[in-house]
């Protein structure tokens, strides 16, 4: 590790993290850019790996997105969490695509983005000045910036334990069944009383600002309720009203503020169901 | 002998049946040499330089750096292919989109390319090449190129079909009318009638493999081409044509392709390819990228049209007119006047007219795609069809029924029908399991008929049989679609011998006559037609052989089941010979057996189809679920019933792409916004239910098996079954396709509004 931040820290031009790649070489490929240096991570130890730590899990750069499926603890702990990270392409780029590539790339309509920033995750970083951690939504400043210094390398996403009667959720927009790149998408996760209450929300939304948006509004409309009607009929409209999309190739904006606060409600009426089986 | 191509009711053997293909083993194994798999060596790689520019004009082009550049071999821009079209409008056409002369039309137009020793060395000597444009006014879109204030394209266009001929320059090619009868007083006659105008957006193909070849052009005006291709001759006449060769002196031998349907009909990169050969002194290969296969080859018309039908009480239909404006990319082509010839050519009707306005804009050359225009128009009348049988109260199946064209129907595009399909597969589709399924929520069904032409055209085949007696049998027609296995089915029926023992081969251009190429459904007809003379031909060559070995005349001599057969009482005793026996004999007997033919194939039966399919709209996000789709379709005879099945689900998968999502996107300035499979959206695997196919087989009269072409009418009907169904599930009619769930969203929401 230390070696591939004094290889990024000392390089004069372009440089480049590859993990899974399913985003760089198709910019390569593409001509949109060539890097003068690549540094493939994937054989650091250990950042292949999903742990169970004290805190929770904490996954590795270079684990695939398909291995997130495959840890049955984690699909428990977080089950917005690993859907959204599979459904990321195709099956054959999720058996390579990593999130934290996903999240780096810092495109607005990332999939894995929302549901992470809903599950309050967080990036440790390793850099020329030592080790930090900060909250994923703080990584994307705008569409292809993050706010990562020269030499710094996002080594595991970390998300916490989870408390009795919580439960995350993603859903997307796509105008296909797959393959496809989210119009607007939302993140919820919630956390429910014995009574069927939610004592704590997070909602976060994906492709309708420069970057992932963090609704804190709906999240205080559904705290103390039990998504009934009115409070999702009101989060829908608080998400719609929240929601600051552009005119473009995969939606308009009139479009994209109805759908987010659609997928909001689904997806909060699927944490709700969730969280109220555990 | 002459040949005699009228349909003869028999009993078929291999026809009919299901074989596996030829092709197949290869296709699925990784070994099948597509365009891009064939390599020379000492090759270099081409590269291409796009106008990044919807329209601007080219003050200079410095080449030098480029030229300068270790490693580049050569560098060609418009200079190097000099105009020798002679006034040939159409191949001028051609070549300016090979390579821009004085102006880049559309963002992506060819302005240079290079050849150099490997492709990092070719990308960066396109960055030295360093071009002075003037950027011009553009238009990309149908309606707002017409507007007399548009920027003109040419101003050497004219409008042409109209009197006088205007004074003033236009981006209106050419007007077209089709039609009979009175107009005025059909609509008098009229009880409803319905009128509305339509859009369509730009699609594209869509096809897997982009275009690739390898030129290599030698010094002494010989050249060989390896390309993938839907009409290798074609290709050999355009780049014969653009370059000055002699056309027996080009050798084009076509690859496998992975998928045409129309964009693949006339040349794009490959007389580049061959002037960066000839400059360079090397082989030469070009493969176009994804992105320069969106901007850059030949996507269909953007479209706007115009319907008005009106009926009487009773259903029947007493007037209908549709007026019809087509996008052509830069340059002239008659795709308006194919949505004029194919609008109406479903119904009989007394009093119709159709006019078609070829319209320039700043956006690709538009080339054929799989039926070309029709679906577009389709889409607008069967639309209002539907309309209008709910204004009538009547079932959309039986109005259809009631005036669809029948044998002896005066077709809106001029010709008499013989016998045809449409009305069987209307009562097939009205009888269909489907038509009567139960609907749930937000469901709704459409249905749409769809014509098309079908093409004979130019063919010849050759088939030889082996000293062990199999055969092989030599085409010129590109197999897009299965047709070497059904070829062969054809060639074994013919010589009574299984099909196993046929081997069909695509040849080369210097090894057959010439062939049209495989278009207008016309690669089965065409070429079973030749392929069945072919084989009688042979078996003339077999009697004869037969009858030389008994020393009996050969008119005694009949061929039955793959056998030489002694006629008559005095031959009692002889026993029968095999081709087998006979082509084992060959070498003392006069020599190799085989046959020839050569022919042009006319009386290409016309085609229709029904769909019928059922659309789920969540009324929230405007997202659409295809949950059933059925065609219904006429192949005359379908020689491989699977590969039939096959085209009638491609077709039917197209149009659900183009219904529901494919655009071209282009942005005020002018450029491209979608050139790739992640934002041009073509349907995946899981956005399709099966679709169910019903094969009907009315004979086509001009051909002995009955065989009618069945590549492109599937693709016809999709447009508007879609769309009725999508009217029906949202309580909205839409006139805009593609209906992307921001169109139907924005569609529902402004019913609700009033």
């Amino acid at each position: 590790m230390e070696e591939a931040v004094g290889l990024l820290t000392g390089s004069a031009g372009t440089a480049a993290i590859l993990a899974g790649g399913s985003d760089l070489l198709v910019r390569m490929k593409g001509g949109f850019t060539e890097p003068d240096l690549i540094v493939d991570i994937k054989s650091i130890d250990g950042i292949g790996e999903i742990r169970q730590t004290a805190e929770g899990f904490s996954i590795g750069a270079a684990v695939p997105c398909a291995m997130l499926g495959e840890n049955e603890a984690l699909k428990r702990a977080w089950p917005g969490v690993v859907e959204a990270a599979r459904l990321i392409g195709s099956k054959q780029v999720q058996g390579r695509c990593t999130i934290v590539g996903n999240l780096c790339n810092a495109s607005p309509a990332a999939d894995s983005v929302p549901a992470l920033v809903a599950a309050g995750a967080r990036a440790s970083i390793v850099g020329p000045a030592g080790r930090r951690t900060i909250a994923v939504e703080a990584v994307p400043t705008a569409p292809g910036k993050t706010s990562l210094a020269k030499g710094e390398i996002i080594d595991a996403i970390l998300l916490d334990e989870r408390p009795a009667r919580s439960a995350d959720a993603y859903l997307r927009f796509i105008p296909r069944t797959e393959m496809d790149i989210a119009v607007v998408s939302a993140g919820v996760s919630l956390t429910l009383d014995t009574a069927g209450t939610i004592t704590a929300a997070r909602v976060a939304l994906g492709a309708v600002a420069p970057t992932v948006l963090l609704v804190e509004e709906a999240a205080r409309i559904l705290v103390g309720s039990k998504a009934d009607e009115a409070t999702l009929q009101k989060l829908e409209e608080a998400c719609s009203a929240a929601s600051r999309p552009i005119d473009d190739k995969r939606g308009t904006v009139a479009f994209r503020k109805q759908v987010a606060g659609v997928m909001a409600r689904r997806a909060a009426t699927i944490a709700y169901t969730r969280a109220g089986d555990r | 002998m002459g040949f005699d191509p009228r349909y003869l009711e028999r009993n078929f053997t291999s026809v009919g049946t299901r074989p596996v293909r030829p092709d197949g083993l290869d296709k699925v194994t990784g070994r099948a040499r597509y365009g891009a798999d064939f390599n020379m060596a000492g090759q270099l790689v081409g590269a291409i330089l796009r106008s990044p520019h919807a329209h601007a004009r080219i003050r200079n082009i410095d080449t030098s750096k480029a030229e300068k550049l270790a490693g580049v071999k050569a560098v060609v821009t418009s200079a190097d292919l000099p105009d020798l079209t002679d006034g040939n409008a159409e191949m001028y056409a051609i070549l300016d989109n090979c390579m821009a002369r004085g102006k880049a039309l559309y963002d992506g137009h060819a302005v240079a390319a290079v050849a150099a020793i490997d492709a990092r060395t070719a990308r960066k000597a396109l960055k030295l090449i360093e071009i002075d444009y003037e950027v011009l006014p553009h238009v990309t879109d149908v309606d707002e190129a017409m507007k007399p204030t548009a920027p003109v394209l040419h101003e050497t266009v004219f409008t042409e079909g109209v009197e006088p001929t205007p004074d003033k320059p236009s981006n209106v090619a050419k007007r077209t009318q089709y039609g009979h009868g009175d107009i005025e007083a059909g609509f008098g006659q009229a009880d409803f009638i319905v009128e509305r105008s339509f859009k369509t957006e730009q699609t594209h193909q869509g096809y897997i493999e982009p275009h690739a070849c390898v030129a290599n052009a030698n010094s002494d005006g010989t050249a060989d081409l390896w390309v993938c291709t839907q009409g290798h001759f074609v290709y050999r006449q355009h780049c014969a044509e653009l370059l000055g060769l002699e056309v027996s002196k080009l050798r084009v031998t076509s690859s496998e392709i992975g998928g045409g349907f129309g964009g693949k009909t006339h040349v794009w990169a490959e007389p580049v390819a061959l002037a960066l050969s000839r400059k360079a002194g090397r082989p030469v290969k070009l493969v176009m990228t994804r992105d320069e296969v969106f901007r850059a080859s030949g996507p269909t018309s953007a479209t706007s049209i115009d319907v008005k039908i009106g009926a009487r009480k009773d259903g029947t239909i007493t007037a209908a007119t549709a007026t019809l404006r087509y996008s052509c990319g830069p340059w002239y082509g008659m795709w308006a006047e194919l949505g004029a010839m194919t609008s109406f050519a479903c119904y009989n009707l007394e009093n119709v007219k159709t006019v078609g306005y070829e319209v320039l804009v700043n956006r690709p050359k538009v080339a054929a795609y799989r039926a070309p225009s029709a679906p577009m128009a389709a889409f607008a009348v069967e639309s209002v069809i539907d309309e209008l049988a709910k204004k009538l109260e009547m079932d959309a199946v039986e109005f259809r029924i009631r005036n669809a064209a029948r044998e002896g129907t005066r077709s809106s595009y001029g010709p008499v029908y013989g016998p045809i399909g449409i009305g069987p597969t209307l009562e097939a589709a009205k009888n269909h399991p489907h038509m009567k399924a139960p609907l749930g929520k937000n469901q709704g069904r459409g249905m749409a008929c769809g014509f098309w032409f079908n093409f004979g055209g130019q063919t010849c085949t050759d088939i030889n049989i082996g000293p062990d007696g199999s055969v092989s049998l030599a085409v010129g027609t590109m197999d897009v679609g299965g047709s070497r296995a059904s070829l062969s089915m054809v060639a074994a029926e013919e010589l009574g011998i299984p099909y196993e023992n046929v081997k069909a081969v695509v040849a080369d251009t210097s090894s057959l006559g010439y062939n049209d190429m495989t278009d207008g459904s016309r690669g089965t007809f065409s070429t079973s037609l030749a392929t069945i003379s072919a084989a009688r031909n042979a078996i003339q060559v077999l009697r004869e052989r037969a009858a030389q070995t008994w020393d009996i005349p050969v008119e005694d001599v009949a061929w039955e089941k793959g056998h030489a057969v002694a006629k008559g009482e005095k031959y009692g005793n002889l026993p029968s010979l095999s081709l087998k026996e006979i082509a084992a004999k060959a070498g003392n007997t006069g020599g190799p057996i085989a046959g020839h033919s050569e022919l042009v194939a006319d009386g290409a039966g016309v085609s229709f189809a029904t769909h019928i399919c059922d659309i789920e709209v969540d009324p929230q996000t405007g997202a659409t679920k295809v949950l059933r789709y059925t065609v219904v379709q006429d192949a005359g005879k379908a020689v491989h019933p699977t590969y039939v099945e096959g085209q009638y689900q491609g077709g039917a998968a197209q149009g659900i792409g183009w219904a529901l999502n494919e655009e071209y996107i282009y942005g005020t300035d002018g450029r491209l916004q979608n050139a790739g499979f992640l934002d041009y959206r073509i349907p995946v695997c899981s956005d399709l239910p099966m679709i169910d196919t019903q094969i009907l087989e009315i004979p086509n009269p001009n051909h002995p098996y009955g065989v009618r072409g069945v590549g492109e009418t599937s693709i016809v009907p999709p447009l508007a079954a879609i769309a009725n169904a999508v009217s029906n599930a949202a309580g909205v009619r839409m006139t805009h396709i593609p209906m992307s769930p921001p169109r139907i969203l924005a569609a529902i929401k402004g019913e609700q509004a009033g």
